[in-house]
């Protein structure tokens, strides 16, 4: 698929390391990301209270409000206000507000000038091209692209090269557009109910002449940005910057009551001092329903309205970081959230173009100062979206996609969704099943049906599953430390057996009596595939299996942390709260169990002696959300070994993402991150350890050395065992 | 140095800020010090303090146009960030503050507030009565948009901060 190139990777990447190191400064991020969650909580909840509120409080301060339907209606009556029969100059600061409604196209088509003064909005202006990213629009362009196309548009006199040339160029050309306009018409990035006060968020001084240069101030903001008071606009100002683009606090947070009391000036006034021209200015605030209040009565994407636009979810997103918002992006909006606001606005069609580049990965979780669950939204999106599909293979594959879906997925995401049947088969008929898999045949067909990427490689099943091995055998522990369910995720059951028979030694040499008993798979599939309703049949058997043996005082201990990542994140949405609670507070990571046998007295005399082995370890992208990678860095450097972490945010592999054809060349994209890290020199010659099943196969094609799992780095495995 | 002066100093030094900490008779000085070419202000509201006679006070928009430098009050500043706040008022502090290539803003040391809680809370008595609308100004204006970052876009290019001691 198209990609955006070096300017996206290289910009996004160093957003999200700013996000890092300046949401670490702030004393107390959590307490005040909570303080913002609540606020707009509350704000979404009493919108319509709280429109009327500003209503008469704009009223009051002498401006209008005008309440706009759809875009179609808030040009109206922006078309109004600017007046046609008079050709006007309208200047405007960022908006992406005013991008959706295509407030310039109207405006213009009425014989109007309308200048972007925002520089990187200008470029596009210039360019004849769309924003690419909700806060740095014209990310996708190099400084070179921009000199590039000065050059072609504007032939200058001096040559422009520096980024200072072409800052200077902008400024004076856009200067003089300021000078002459007419109107200014701004965004809003929140609004106070109780005084009307708006606040800006900018660096660049273009939204202060925007208001302070002109004698009409139109302000375009969604109905979401209100919230109750001045004081709630804290919280969002110590976050946004930081969360945005990583600066603690941006050049200007301009706090805006207006109509401004800023003189209205000519600046060919020779005469008059400043404080005897008077300030008579027009004020009109432009609130957007335009699908906003039907997407406050859908439960599933209501949190969408949260969102404060500050695109730390595009920048924490590996996949966005390769392709840019113009691939991962709809009419007007991009990144992780963007599925929401594109459902919600434009409708399920503009939203599925995008809406598969998400992987639930869940990095955007932890980086969203209101705490979005993004990838719940993009999941249940892409549900709404399968419901709707029409597929005429069914005759094909219903054996192969026993699931609970309502609508017809796409045979690629019913196959991936399934996958635990295919994983049963290949099973039943291994080995015989895997040689077919393999044959030129099989991928062609493979290739044309599924959209399995032929250059990926299979799973290679084993007939005799973990299960098999382990259901009927009594443990080895008599008097057991801790007693525990080793969860026979999907991979470790049919595919990485070895991998499963490790962890339930370690275990036992720890004291812990290990049971695996046959228990169904997670539901992560069908989930990821959009089919919220199988997955949800497979959470409700996963509580069902488990529920005894958690009765019976067994902890369930999970090697795969997507799978947990389902257990304490995706079930809560599942499950009643009793039945997540349960299952929530009583699984673990594999290592993040072992850390804690060790740290509660259990003797490490049993596992290997690392004796300083050099490691390099890639943790797990839903392992990090949940907070649980460092137990494996601690465990294993309690052994002995020296370790060195990745720092991407995720794999590329994603589970069943980087096998799809359409995706593959991202997947890799992203995985070559990953192969730079640990092919770097202080990298080279170290152990690769990961802890996702995916991740270890994406490591697998990205390395010439064979990555395992941590789990396996315990064991002794020299010959005189 | 009250800890928060301490503090402010040195956020201002993060943000590129030039500052002088002087007492009220020195303010003029500091301001000779700071200024670069043409420079307006606008009046400054208080008798101990006064601005260098070659500065134009409350200028016509053509001074302005042509001034180089700007002189205004804050109302307060903010410690922990290094901002400054600037108040819209009808004698056009938005303007001087902002169509020059360098600016000077005033502030008392008494107006430090420690961080952006207290400066909410500042905002929420002020703002109906003392000043409608204010910009939270923190360093000098910038953009990245052109391939890297650049210090004086729209907005000035250099900020100066006198904070007058007593």
């Amino acid at each position: 698929m198209a990609t955006e190139g070096d300017a996206v990777r290289t910009n996004t990447q160093g957003f999200n390391q700013g996000r890092y190191e300046s949401v670490a400064d702030l004393d107390e991020y959590e307490t005040v990301k909570d303080e913002a969650r609540t606020i707009k909580e509350d704000a979404i909840d009493r919108l319509p209270e709280l429109i009327d509120q500003l209503r008469s409080t704009v009223e009051n301060n002498g401006g209008t409000l005008y309440l706009a339907d759809d875009a179609a209606d808030a040009n109206r009556y922006v078309r109004t206000v600017v007046g046609d029969g008079s050709e006007k100059t309208v200047v405007k600061s960022k908006s992406m507000t005013s991008e959706e409604l295509n407030v310039n196209e109207a405006l213009e088509a009425d014989g109007h000038d309308v200048i972007e003064t925002d520089l990187g909005e200008w470029v596009l202006q210039v360019a004849e091209e769309t924003p690419s990213h909700i806060v740095a629009p014209a990310i996708h362009k190099s400084r070179a692209a921009i000199a590039e196309l000065f050059e072609e548009v504007f032939s200058p006199t001096e040559p422009l090269e520096t980024a200072e040339e072409l800052t200077v160029f902008a400024r004076e050309k856009l200067g003089e557009w300021i000078q002459e306009a007419d109107v200014g018409m701004t965004g809003a990035n929140f609004i106070a109910a109780d005084t009307g006060t708006i606040a800006l968020v900018t660096s660049e001084g273009n939204a202060r002449k925007t208001v302070a240069g002109t004698d009409t101030h139109i302000a375009v903001a969604g109905v979401e940005k209100i919230v109750p008071t001045v004081e709630d606009l804290q919280p969002f100002v110590e976050l946004i910057g930081r969360s945005g683009t990583g600066q603690d606090i941006t050049s200007y947070v301009s706090l805006l009551t207006p109509p401004v009391e800023t003189p209205v000036i000519d600046d060919t006034d020779e005469e008059t001092p400043l404080s005897e021209i008077d300030d008579d200015r027009e004020f009109h605030v432009v609130l957007i329903d335009n699908g906003r209040m039907a997407m406050r009565e859908d439960d599933d994407l209501r949190e969408t309205l949260y969102c404060i636009r500050c695109s730390a979810c595009s920048n924490v997103c590996a996949n966005f970081q390769q392709v840019g918002g113009h691939a991962f992006g709809g009419e007007t909006y991009s990144g992780g959230i963007a599925t929401g606001w594109e459902a919600g606005i434009e409708g399920l069609d503009v939203a599925g173009e995008f809406n598969d580049l998400c992987t639930g990965c869940s990095r955007c979780v932890d980086a969203c100062p209101v705490n979005i669950d993004i990838p719940w939204i993009n999941t249940v999106v892409r549900d709404r979206i399968n419901q709707g599909h029409e597929e005429n293979f069914d005759f094909l594959v219903d054996g192969l996609t026993p699931d609970n879906e309502a609508g017809s997925p796409p045979l690629q995401k019913r196959f991936f969704g399934n996958f635990e049947t295919v994983a049963r088969l290949g099973s039943t008929l291994a080995p015989v099943s895997n040689w077919l898999a393999e044959t030129t045949v099989s991928r062609q067909l493979l290739h044309r049906l599924l959209g399995i990427d032929p250059r990926r490689d299979l799973p290679t099943f084993h007939r005799r599953t973990l299960i098999d091995r382990f259901q009927d055998r009594e443990t080895t522990v008599d008097t057991p430390r801790r007693r525990a369910v080793l969860y026979p995720d999907l991979y470790t059951n049919h595919v990485q057996i070895e991998r499963g028979a490790t962890a339930v030694r370690v275990l036992e040499a720890l004291g812990v009596d290990v049971a695996v008993p046959s228990v169904p798979s997670s539901g992560r599939a069908p989930l990821s595939q959009g089919m919220i309703t199988t997955a949800r049949s497979h959470a409700e058997r996963i509580s069902d299996t488990l529920a005894p043996y958690i009765a019976d005082g067994r902890d369930v201990v999970v090697i795969e942390p997507s799978d947990l990542a389902m257990f304490e994140r995706e079930y809560e949405r599942l499950l009643d709260p009793a039945a997540h609670e349960r299952l929530a507070t009583n699984s673990y990571e594999i290592m993040e169990y072992v850390f804690g046998l060790l740290e509660n007295g259990a003797d490490d005399a049993p596992l290997r002696d690392g004796d300083g082995t050099e490691v390099a370890y890639h943790s797990h992208c839903q392992q990090r959300t949940l907070d649980v990678e460092a137990h494996t860095v601690a465990v294993l450097e309690r052994c002995g070994f020296d370790v060195l972490t990745s720092d991407v945010e995720c794999c590329g592999m994603a589970g069943s993402f980087g096998y799809k054809s359409e995706y593959f060349d991202v997947s890799m994209a992203v995985g070559d991150e990953l192969r730079d890290q640990f092919t770097a020199p202080e990298t080279r010659e170290r152990t690769v350890v990961a802890s996702g099943t995916s991740c270890l196969e994406q490591l697998d094609s990205l390395l010439e050395r064979r990555p395992t799992h941590p789990i396996e780095l315990l064991v002794d495995r020299s010959p005189t065992e | 140095m009250s800890t928060e002066q301490q503090l402010f100093a040195e956020s201002l030094e993060s943000v590129g800020v030039e500052t002088r900490r002087v007492p009220p008779a020195g303010v003029t000085d500091a301001i000779a010090e700071l200024l670069v070419g043409d420079t307006v202000a606008v009046a400054l509201d208080r008798d101990d303090v006064s601005i260098p006679d070659a500065v134009t006070v409350d200028p016509t928009p053509a001074e302005l146009h042509a001034a180089q430098t700007g002189v205004t009050p804050a109302a307060f500043a903010i410690a922990d960030y290094g901002s400054i706040v600037l108040p819209s008022t009808a004698v056009g502090s938005e303007l001087v503050s902002l169509y020059v290539d360098h600016h000077i803003a005033i502030v008392d040391e008494q107006d430090i507030v420690a961080d952006m809680e207290h400066a909410f809370d500042r905002f929420d008595r002020e703002m109906p009565d003392a000043y409608g609308s204010a910009i939270v100004a923190t360093g000098p204006s910038a953009t990245a948009d052109m391939g890297s970052l650049v210090t004086g876009a729209h907005g000035p290019s250099t900020v100066g901060v006198v904070v007058v001691e007593g």
